[in-house]
């Protein structure tokens, strides 16, 4: 019981990173694919303008993800990197990479450096997620299993490329959603239409993907995809189904940024909780379930009651913080006295 | 000897890339942590100045620090995930079967950092979008959530120094947990309380030395005054606190970890009126080469009198207890913290004596060199202090529960050094551009205070906010280059 709540908050901080840290994911994706140093000069000042404030905060997601796995359920962290030492690896030096490339590409001025730091971050953004996807279809295979040792099947069999692909795709359309809104806030429309193009690309490569995927696992991933296509499982897939599709729709009406999001949110969260359901009883199908791999008790105890006062403590502050973020008018600055006109036009 | 060749032989051959791997991420990162934890309190020490008494230099720098706090927090984020990644990495039999005993702390200290990642967002976006107080109301809360990040990471490693909160079953893993016994073990108070009080006196120190620096060179303004002032007077009067601190987390080590005491001071076999010695080599024969040898000192130190029983190295098997080499190591950590701790006392009491004597103590160069040296001296301890810790912890990695060897990964040693080669180079590269980042805002605004003449107490016209220098920090509305 205590056991299923943390496997709960384990699937919500997995989903919480896979829309959060899948947003800025994606818009490295985009810096990858803006094209030459002329072309892609404005997509990529739009990318270093608005990712910036929020990457960092979306790491501890990931932080928080590898915490509840080592108290709350250690057998399965110890088997997922152990088996899946090598993808995990990649995508902690990704995290590095992306983290050193991206704030070096800023204060650089010369081109050859730009583009070598800028590749850095670009590149480490579509492989970190790649190696995150394909970890978790080596585990939705069932080819992570307690005491087993580094396998390279256990990500490059073709559930885990597949789910590799698939979040290199939802990040890259969260990006591309993200990035829209973003274009208008900044007061440029060009990007906006720039942008949304690129979400409803990806929306279609996700559906293609998705197809594949059914056909794919069936034989590959059978305990996974059986209550995927069937039960609550099902249901929620369709949830993600009709969030994407009311993305689209909103994307193409160009309604306000807020909805647009909430539904691209919406849709990939809804993939991640529908795993989490497939994957009911199970920590790693089918050989750990969730009661067998609980930790102790009264540390069970603690971590539920943990996450919950820290969700009443952050989330005041999230929301005080998107507020600031959004509210448009400022206060007078109270180091800059007189004129609140800014005299280089950075800022009103 | 044959015993240390046999434990080398037995250790497998990727524990030492992993140890390597490990200490260098966490040293790496050990560095930014004062900054994390007490860059925010010195912040507001700083903003409270400028609200109480409306003073514009003290905001600027308040709000310039605020935006510097952001860059440093962006740079730590990453260092700490890279870490948490290590632990399931490098050391999966620790987590494996530790983990629900003392892996909380760190639930508690990944909510705490999300926290102050929000809380700091918030400070900085509060600059111009919210009432002076409020503003102030809505930072305090920023030290609190520090400490309580530390709080988690000091309780996971006191545990691993003073394990308790389990039974052992008949396969030997651990049940029964008790997680309030796992979490408040005998280490953690003194741990705790000497932690905290360095990573204050670290951040204190650092950004005087700043200044301090700025004021050997000739800008002795207000600007720079004040910036020295605050942040030393802070870390000045934590200083004789952390000499207590520190004396008590020694005899807390002899009492709870006699075996690590040893190491630290190179006793060698357990007896009565045993000699401290200052520096000096271990041999693997037990004589100790070079340093300077003060009879009886270690036993009063330890137990207030000569006749107090030290128990030494030999008093378990060579398997149980770190090598000699590891042993001077832990030696050498520890004079080197304990000889800056002492030197920064004399510091403090200098400006001390000189405030009381209603003298500028700045005006003299020798103690600006001292305060500007102060600050690298004060990283220098955390990094003897840390090595203290966990070199003199060795071989256990959950003392006398686990070996570190029993806890590492079985990837080939060449793929450990594989990697690390390329942590080294992205460190190298993140480091760099922290730091260049900083001297960019720092060159940017000097140039901006020149024009404005603010640092001399003129009041400042419009002009870009400091928080948008950083590259974390709130976005102005409009895309550089503008519309097109």
């Amino acid at each position: 019981m205590i056991a299923d709540a943390v496997a709960w908050v384990l699937v919500l901080a997995v989903a919480a990173y896979a829309c959060g840290g899948g947003a800025d994911y994606g818009a490295g994706f985009w810096d990858l694919l803006a094209g030459g140093a002329r072309r892609g000069d404005r997509p990529r000042a739009l990318i270093d303008h608005a990712v910036a404030p929020v990457w960092e905060v979306n790491n501890v997601w990931l932080v928080f993800v590898l915490v509840v796995m080592w108290t709350g359920f250690p057998v399965m962290f110890q088997a997922v990197f152990s088996v899946l030492w090598l993808p995990l690896t990649l995508a902690a030096m990704g995290l590095v990479l992306r983290g050193a490339g991206f704030a070096l590409r800023k204060p650089t001025r010369r081109l050859a450096e730009r583009r070598l730091f800028g590749a850095a971050f670009a590149v480490a953004s579509v492989l970190t997620p790649y190696f995150f996807g394909a970890a978790v279809g080596g585990v939705a295979s069932g080819r992570v299993a307690p005491g087993g040792s580094a396998s390279v099947s256990a990500w490059t069999n073709p559930t885990s490329v597949l789910t590799g692909l698939m979040t290199v795709a939802a990040a890259a359309f969260l990006g591309a959603v993200f990035l829209s809104g973003d274009a208008r806030t900044y007061g440029t429309p060009d990007l906006v239409d720039y942008f949304r193009r690129r979400a409803l690309v990806t929306l279609l490569a996700l559906a293609v993907l998705a197809g594949i995927g059914i056909a794919l696992t069936r034989d590959d991933a059978p305990y996974v995809h059986e209550r995927l296509t069937g039960g609550p499982g099902l249901a929620l897939v369709c949830v993600a189904g009709v969030c994407a599709l009311a993305a689209a729709w909103l994307l193409v009406r160009g309604a306000p940024t807020q909805f647009t999001r909430a539904a691209a949110v919406g849709s990939v969260g809804a993939v991640v909780v529908a795993w989490g359901l497939a994957q009911r009883p199970y920590l790693l199908p089918t050989s750990l379930t969730v009661a067998e791999g609980a930790g102790a008790r009264a540390t069970m105890g603690w971590l539920v009651i943990v996450s919950l006062v820290a969700v009443v403590l952050v989330g005041p502050a999230l929301v005080l913080l998107y507020r600031l973020e959004s509210r448009g008018e400022l206060e007078p600055d109270p180091v800059v006295s007189g004129d609140p006109e800014d005299s280089t036009g950075t800022e009103r | 000897m044959t015993g240390a060749v046999l434990l080398l032989a037995a250790d497998p051959a990727q524990l030492l890339p992993a140890r390597e791997l490990m200490a260098f991420s966490l040293g790496t990162h050990i560095l930014l942590v004062p900054f994390g934890v007490a860059l925010p309190f010195v912040t507001l020490l700083m903003h409270y100045r400028a609200l109480r008494g409306d003073d514009p230099v003290a905001m600027l720098l308040a709000r310039r620090w605020s935006a510097v706090m952001a860059v440093q927090f962006a740079v730590g984020v990453v260092t700490g995930t890279v870490l948490s990644f290590e632990f399931g990495l490098l050391w999966p039999g620790l987590m494996g079967r530790w983990g629900d005993v003392f892996g909380l702390g760190f639930g508690v200290e990944a909510w705490a950092f999300f926290l102050e990642a929000v809380l700091i967002s918030v400070y900085l976006y509060g600059w111009r979008r919210l009432r002076p107080w409020t503003h102030f109301a809505l930072g305090v809360p920023l030290p609190f959530v520090a400490l309580l990040g530390a709080f988690g990471i000091l309780a996971a490693n006191s545990w691993m120094n003073t394990p308790r909160g389990f039974r052992l079953d008949a396969n030997g893993d651990p049940v029964g947990v008790d997680v309030r016994a796992a979490v408040f073990t005998p280490m953690f108070g003194p741990e705790y309380w000497h932690f905290v009080v360095g990573m204050f006196m670290t951040a204190g120190f650092v950004v005087a030395g700043v200044y301090a620096t700025g004021m050997l060179r000739g800008r002795r303004d207000r600007y720079h005054r004040l910036g020295f002032t605050v942040p030393f007077t802070a870390a000045a009067v934590l200083t004789p606190v952390q000499l207590f601190l520190g004396d008590f987390i020694a005899r807390s080590v002899f009492h709870q970890q006699a075996v690590k005491f040893a190491a630290t001071e190179l006793v060698w076999r357990t007896g009565t009126h045993v000699p401290e010695y200052i520096f000096g080599r271990l041999n693997p024969d037990g004589s100790v080469s070079g340093g300077i040898r003060i009879p009886q000192l270690d036993s009063v130190l330890a137990g207030f009198s000569p006749s107090t029983e030290v128990t030494g190295l030999t008093s378990v098997p060579a398997e149980d207890r770190p090598t000699t080499g590891q042993a001077t190591l832990v030696h050498t950590a520890f004079d080197v913290m304990v000889l800056i701790g002492s030197v920064l006392m004399l510091l403090a009491l200098w400006y001390a004596w000189a405030r009381w004597r209603h003298r500028d103590p700045s005006r003299s160069r020798w103690f600006l060199r001292a305060a500007a040296g102060a600050g690298a001296a004060c990283l220098i301890a955390v990094e003897a202090g840390w090595i203290t810790t966990e070199v003199g912890r060795q071989p256990w990695i959950v003392y006398g529960y686990m070996r570190v060897s029993e806890a590492v990964t079985t990837t080939s040693a060449g793929t450990l050094w594989a990697v690390m080669g390329v942590v080294v180079l992205g460190y190298v590269a993140l480091l760099a551009v922290f730091v260049a980042v900083l001297l960019r805002m720092r060159a940017r605004w000097r140039l901006r205070d020149e024009r404005t003449g603010v640092r001399q107490g003129a009041r400042p016209a419009a002009g870009e906010a400091p928080e948008h220098a950083a590259p974390y920090g709130p976005r102005p509305r409009h895309l550089p280059g503008g519309r097109r």
